[in-house]
């Protein structure tokens, strides 16, 4: 794998992001970026002058705008600074929060700032997605990203009945959350009395995935500053640290069925990997909240299961006991998730940055009860991509 | 295989569209409808380090100080520090060729702004023309609510 141990310790000490809406009309791209910048700078007490690297990114083409980088320094603040852009579909924003991370433990920049955006009401997002298929062998085969395939999976295996309770059970939970997150795009303040309505009523999508499922299309930018573990205690009070990540990705369509890899989910090859590496036997146990790019109910409702190393119907129960919730034994997406908000480019970092939240103890009304001090966050991108990050609130491990 | 041998060698043909609509921001809207329905360029001032930016922009690129509410009138003359002469007609062009593009900076502006310089033979332009906004009533929210510039006294 190439993996070594970090060069030094790696400290998240500023946090910014922007409310998350579908009407942003007032602002032009840089300036809505600049909203969340400012955060994150008023959060970490610094100016631009301390910053002495900008990383930038966004899901390719979907503003349909050149080099976004370039010409999103007056938001940024990157003029006259190194910078990169990265760019890698729905895992953009957790492949910033890895590079950020990189870049500051390298100890080639001391602080770094990580920018990730997304303003979809510009764009056009199909016309950005459906170049992501192989020309020649995927192209013209293709849908976009709405795919009931998790529900098939999930019914094929639970049965119909208790497979759609669970899913809406699962999307009713990430609703509650967002009711708390004042961030959030999409609160609908559902009641479970409207599980069985929804389950039957809602606008079906494709198959069993249903509108209510489904994540929205967001505007919206999210900001993190790295800074070396010196730095970063002289900066925060309560630095939260990037204790690992790990990418891994697949061309799906054409390597499924091959004897080259295995054939477990990118999720799952990614968390049996990081947790080996860090000595975690109980990932149920050993993290106090996980925020999971879970882009529609039926695929958070399936992924519990990869990301947990669970087996049989452990990630069913979980979401039917509600043990997911807020105050649960495992807090999945206080934020609401990416059900409610999903401006794509920072959707996977505003995981890492709601989680950083977590464990500084200060997200507001959606903060988890107790002491967290192991956070988990996962990004995905397609056709099946995964990025997940560890966050300790502690250097002893 | 000779280097010139294509044969046996297919070519994908795609199209893609790229529909997109863009939002000015409350800043870029000010400037456009003060300049639809005042004929005023305005440009904005950053108190930090004394630059005057047109076009108007919410921070200031060095200082990263928020500039947004820092208008300033500009006059609607001002200085041609650069330009080219465009030559290769083709039909998406704002004019027919040979025109003049300029880099123009305003009377009591710092950056300048990119507009078609008329009524001078594109032989003839040189640096430190002066040269007055000729405004455009009946235009679409743009930058175009400026027609040209025309050589000034």
């Amino acid at each position: 794998m190439g993996y070594k141990n970090k060069n030094r310790h790696v400290g998240i000490v500023g946090i910014g992001e922007t409310k998350f809406s579908s009407h942003r009309e007032d602002v032009n791209q840089p300036e809505m970026i600049h909203e969340a910048v400012r955060q994150a700078l008023d959060d970490a007490g610094l100016g631009i002058d301390d910053i002495d690297c900008v990383v930038h990114g966004n899901m390719e083409l979907f503003e349909m705008v050149h080099q976004p980088d370039m010409w999103h320094t007056l938001g940024t603040g990157a003029y006259g600074k190194s910078a990169f852009r990265l760019t890698t579909g729905g895992t953009t924003g957790g492949t910033l929060v890895s590079g950020a991370d990189n870049l500051v433990a390298s100890g080639m920049y001391d602080v770094v700032m990580a920018v990730g955006f997304q303003k979809l009401q510009e764009g056009h997002t199909t016309g950005g997605i459906t170049n992501m298929a192989d020309p020649l062998w995927a192209r013209k085969l293709q849908s976009g990203a709405l795919t009931a395939q998790a529900a098939v999976k999930v019914i094929a295996e639970f049965g119909e009945e208790r497979a759609r309770r669970a899913a809406m059970t699962y999307r009713i939970i990430m609703d509650k959350h967002a009711c708390k997150n004042p961030n959030a795009h999409r609160a609908f303040h559902l009641e479970w009395d409207q599980i069985d309505d929804l389950m039957a009523h809602s606008p079906p999508l494709i198959g069993d995935l249903r509108l209510i499922h489904m994540c929205s299309q967001s505007d919206g930018a999210c900001a993190i500053i790295f800074a070396e573990e010196k730095k970063a205690r002289k900066i925060s009070e309560k630095p939260v640290w990037v204790r690992d990540h790990i990418t891994v990705h697949r061309e799906e369509t054409l390597n499924l069925a091959n004897n080259y890899y295995p054939i477990d989910t990118t999720h799952r090859f990614a968390a049996e990997k990081l947790y080996e590496r860090n000595g975690i036997d109980n990932p149920l146990e050993y993290f106090d909240v996980f925020e999971m790019y879970d882009p529609s109910a039926w695929w958070g409702l399936d992924w519990l299961r990869d990301f947990f190393l669970l087996e049989g119907d452990a990630h069913i129960r979980m979401v039917e006991n509600r043990e997911i919730m807020i105050d649960g034994k495992m807090p999945i997406n206080p934020s609401g998730g990416v059900i409610s908000t999903n401006p794509i480019g920072a959707t996977a970092m505003i995981r890492v940055a709601e989680a950083a939240k977590q464990i500084r103890g200060d997200a507001g009304e959606h903060q988890v009860p107790g002491n967290v001090e192991h956070g988990l966050a996962s990004s995905f991108g397609g056709t099946m991509w995964t990025v997940l990050t560890m966050l300790e609130k502690e250097t002893n491990w | 295989m000779q280097k010139d041998d294509f044969s046996n060698s297919y070519v994908v043909e795609g199209k893609l569209a790229l529909p997109y609509t863009y939002f000015a921001g409350r800043l870029g809207s000010t400037f456009l409808t003060t300049l639809r329905d005042q004929a005023r360029i305005m440009g904005v001032r950053c108190d930090k380090c004394g630059k005057v930016f047109l076009p108007p922009r919410q921070t200031c690129e060095r200082c990263l100080e928020d500039i947004r509410d820092k208008w300033v009138a500009l006059e609607s003359t001002g200085v041609v520090v650069n330009f080219t002469v465009v030559r290769q007609q083709d039909k998406h062009l704002p004019r027919k060729t040979p025109y003049v593009l300029g880099m123009i900076k305003l009377d009591g502006a710092d950056t300048p702004i990119v507009h078609i310089i008329e009524g001078v033979d594109p032989d003839k332009i040189s640096e430190g023309m002066r040269v007055k906004a000729i405004f455009a009533p009946e235009s679409e929210p743009s930058i175009l609510l400026i027609n040209h510039f025309e050589p000034a006294a």
